[in-house]
């Protein structure tokens, strides 16, 4: 099923389409607060895409003078070309220490790559310890959104799940009494935790370090009880300086929640005594979108979700209509760059409204990637003969006026003496929740030329 | 000052009333306009369909019509979007495409950046919501973002102002879009429609007795629920309001 099907189905439930689409418009206000309370918010934005594009431009000198500072640390430096390297390093690395319990924190890269069931295949125990994400993990779910994976879930739904999984009291849904029963669970977790996996924000050329911001702290505690921990990091996720970061940390939290910062943020240059720190630098088709000048952009992203809480076909749709790991307009983006074929509903799940170019920290133009993107899908022979003849069609008839004209003549004749059960019969879509306009008696140029006559 | 009266082509078709108000409007000011009749379509429900052969023929072809004329001048957001941001790919490097590209303007705007008229001669005793069509919003950029952290401001509201007795309500949500989409509509048809059910009700809520905007695709699919829904408001192409009429 496409996006439309998956999307028709999430609206079907209209009160629930509400609640959701309230819920992220929340966000979006809560941001709008934020990003109005600061004079220089455009200009943060404007700079954060001038390091973006210098950075992305000189990606390779950036990426090469970041392993070299890592090692210099002391840090291991990993590169996977795909998502089945980048698994079988981690693999690799748990089995030489022989690693069976790993905690994760919030890596959408590791979702991309579908590491986690590939680690589960192969007797790793992986938990997710960001509170949202273990809910996800729990009901067997993936992520609905990159910031906050489990908001298409009502508190029922949570305490529910929590019922059967940590044995929480009967329709206990107190959201003190959730988080409280997930702190004793994931605590328990970390303890007897043997390895940790986190993803990163900003790998920093300059040091050779990494930076993971998050707002629950388990990306801390996770990589701080464990002797390893596994940094799994997009290249397109290297700034050059220490002192560029400070543009993304104020852009980032204000962008994704309202929040002036991230509760940690949390700098890694160094394993924890005695143990070991490896960074895996994937590429996983990030390499094809630089080499293409439309759609380049899409590598500025920081992973905010603001283009997401924006987007009102997002709002009401529920992330999980999208069928990619990242949903929402930079998803789409990014998803009909990595597999056209798969996600080509994507690109049109979209009017242009261009809120989320407007929103975007790091000022992708988000709305004109999917536009092109859907030149792709033309080009690639997916959008559907049905539609692509109708358009064919209306474009040899849009050149000769006179056809038009008549085409016109006949429709305002016809269509007001037809019986309704016609009208708005099947092949009518747009008639299923809409009136067709009254056809008039005339046309404009009619009257124009009527006009003009009499003169 | 020779202006071309580009209508779009759904509208010369379906809606001559709006079409007729927006030349008054012009002719009203003084102004000659002329009406090319061998005019179609601006080649954007192609576009915005991925069919860029296609789109690229009509773009052609609007050239060939309209590049002689000093101003064009059209009731809507999204058809001059079109010209001024994707007849580019098309486009670049003919001849006229530079001049048709900076002198196509939508009504409103043409009036507010070039004319700036001080009376419209007109009187509305209605109370009035803006739908801000998203093309002329936040492509042509007739009115502060909320995204953006910039200085508030609105063509729409300015022009409209002008406007004898006419009241506006403040919507929840200013500018969220309708759903319409162009072929959007159709393709997402489940999605549009909720969409265009919550700006409504928006507007309802709000007091609006009237909704109006620049782009009468938006306006028709709206219009298309109130009627479904028998609800308690109605949509006018801003020209209607601005012209004296209704």
């Amino acid at each position: 099923m496409g996006h439309p099907e998956l999307a028709e189905k999430f609206i079907a439930n209209n009160e629930r389409m509400h609640w959701h689409d309230k819920a992220l418009w929340f966000v979006r206000e809560k941001r709008d607060l934020a990003a109005h309370g600061l004079n220089e918010w455009e200009s943060l934005r404007e700079v954060a895409k001038q390091i973006k594009t210098h950075t992305i431009d000189k990606l390779d000198f950036y990426l090469e003078e970041f392993e070299k500072n890592a090692k210099e640390k002391g840090l291991h430096v990993h590169w996977a070309k795909d998502a089945k390297e980048h698994n079988e390093i981690v693999l690799k690395l748990l089995l030489n220490r022989g690693s069976k319990k790993l905690v994760k924190s919030k890596s959408m890269l590791t979702e991309e790559c579908h590491l986690n069931p590939y680690l589960e295949e192969n007797g790793i125990e992986v938990i997710d310890t960001d509170l949202g994400e273990r809910i996800v993990q729990l009901r067997n779910e993936a992520p609905s959104h990159i910031v906050l994976p489990a908001i298409h879930l009502k508190k029922e739904e949570v305490g529910k799940t929590f019922e059967k999984f940590l044995k929480t009291e009967k329709d206990n849904c107190d959201p003190t009494y959730l988080t409280r029963a997930a702190r004793v669970h994931l605590r328990e977790k970390f303890l007897n935790a043997d390895a940790s996996l986190t993803g990163v924000n900003f790998g920093i050329a300059e040091t050779g370090g990494v930076v993971v911001c998050t707002n629950e702290g388990n990306a801390d505690l996770g990589s701080s009880l464990p002797k390893l921990h596994i940094a799994s990091m997009g290249i397109e996720k290297i700034i050059p300086r220490l002192k560029d970061l400070s543009i993304f940390t104020r852009l980032l939290a204000r962008s994704a929640t309202g929040q002036p910062i991230t509760s940690y943020t949390s700098h890694f240059h160094a394993p924890v005594e005695g143990g070991e720190l490896h960074i895996i630098i994937v590429d996983n088709g990030r390499s094809d979108i630089i080499a293409n000048d439309d759609f380049k952009q899409s590598l500025h992203c920081i992973r905010c979700g603001a283009c997401i809480n924006t987007c009102p076909v997002y709002r009401r749709s529920g992330g999980h209509s999208y069928g990619y790991t990242i949903p929402g307009p930079i998803g789409s983006t990014l998803g009909a760059s990595k597999d056209l074929r798969t996600n080509k509903t994507l690109p049109f799940a979209c009017t242009l409204c261009a809120s989320c170019s407007n929103v975007c920290p790091s000022k992708i133009n988000i709305h004109n990637q999917l536009y092109k993107h859907r030149q792709s899908v033309v080009s690639a022979g997916l959008l559907g003969a049905k539609k692509h003849t109708i358009l064919k069609v209306a474009t040899w008839v849009m050149k000769h006026p006179a056809l038009l004209d008549f085409g016109g003549k006949m429709a305002r004749k016809i269509v007001p003496k037809l019986p309704r059960s016609i009208l708005y019969s099947k092949v009518n879509v747009w008639g299923k929740k809409r009136e067709l306009p009254k056809f008039p008696k005339n046309s404009f140029k009619e009257l124009y030329k009527q006009r003009e006559e009499k003169k | 000052m020779r202006i071309g009266l580009f209508i779009p082509c759904f509208m010369n078709e379906l809606y001559p009333e709006a079409s007729m108000a927006t030349l008054k409007v012009l002719e009203n000011l003084g102004l000659h306009v002329e009406y090319p009749t061998n005019q179609t379509c601006c080649g954007q429900p192609m576009a915005n369909t991925g069919c860029a052969h296609e789109a690229g023929e009509l773009a052609k072809r609007f050239l060939k019509i309209f590049k002689d004329y000093d101003y064009v001048v059209a009731p809507s957001g999204s058809c001059v979007a079109m010209v001024r941001e994707n007849y580019a790919q098309f486009l670049e490097g003919e001849d006229g495409f530079e001049h048709l590209k900076t002198h196509t303007y939508e009504l409103v705007e043409f009036l507010h950046d070039v004319i700036k008229p001080t009376n419209m001669n007109a009187s509305f005793p209605h109370k009035v919501g803006i739908h801000n069509s998203c093309h002329g919003h936040r492509e042509l950029g007739m009115a502060s973002m909320s995204e953006r952290n910039l200085p508030a401001f609105s063509k729409i509201e300015k022009i409209l102002g002008l406007v004898d007795n006419i009241e506006f309500v403040t919507l929840k949500r200013n500018d969220e879009c309708c759903g319409f989409g162009g072929t959007f509509c159709v393709s997402e048809d489940a999605m549009s429609a909720a969409m265009g059910i919550d700006r409504i009700n928006d507007h309802l809520s709000a007091g609006a007795e009237v909704m109006t905007g620049i782009d009468m695709s938006c306006l028709m699919h709206m219009q298309g629920i109130i009627d479904r829904d028998k609800l308690p408001i109605k949509t006018l192409h801003i020209a209607q309001i601005l012209a004296g009429e209704s």
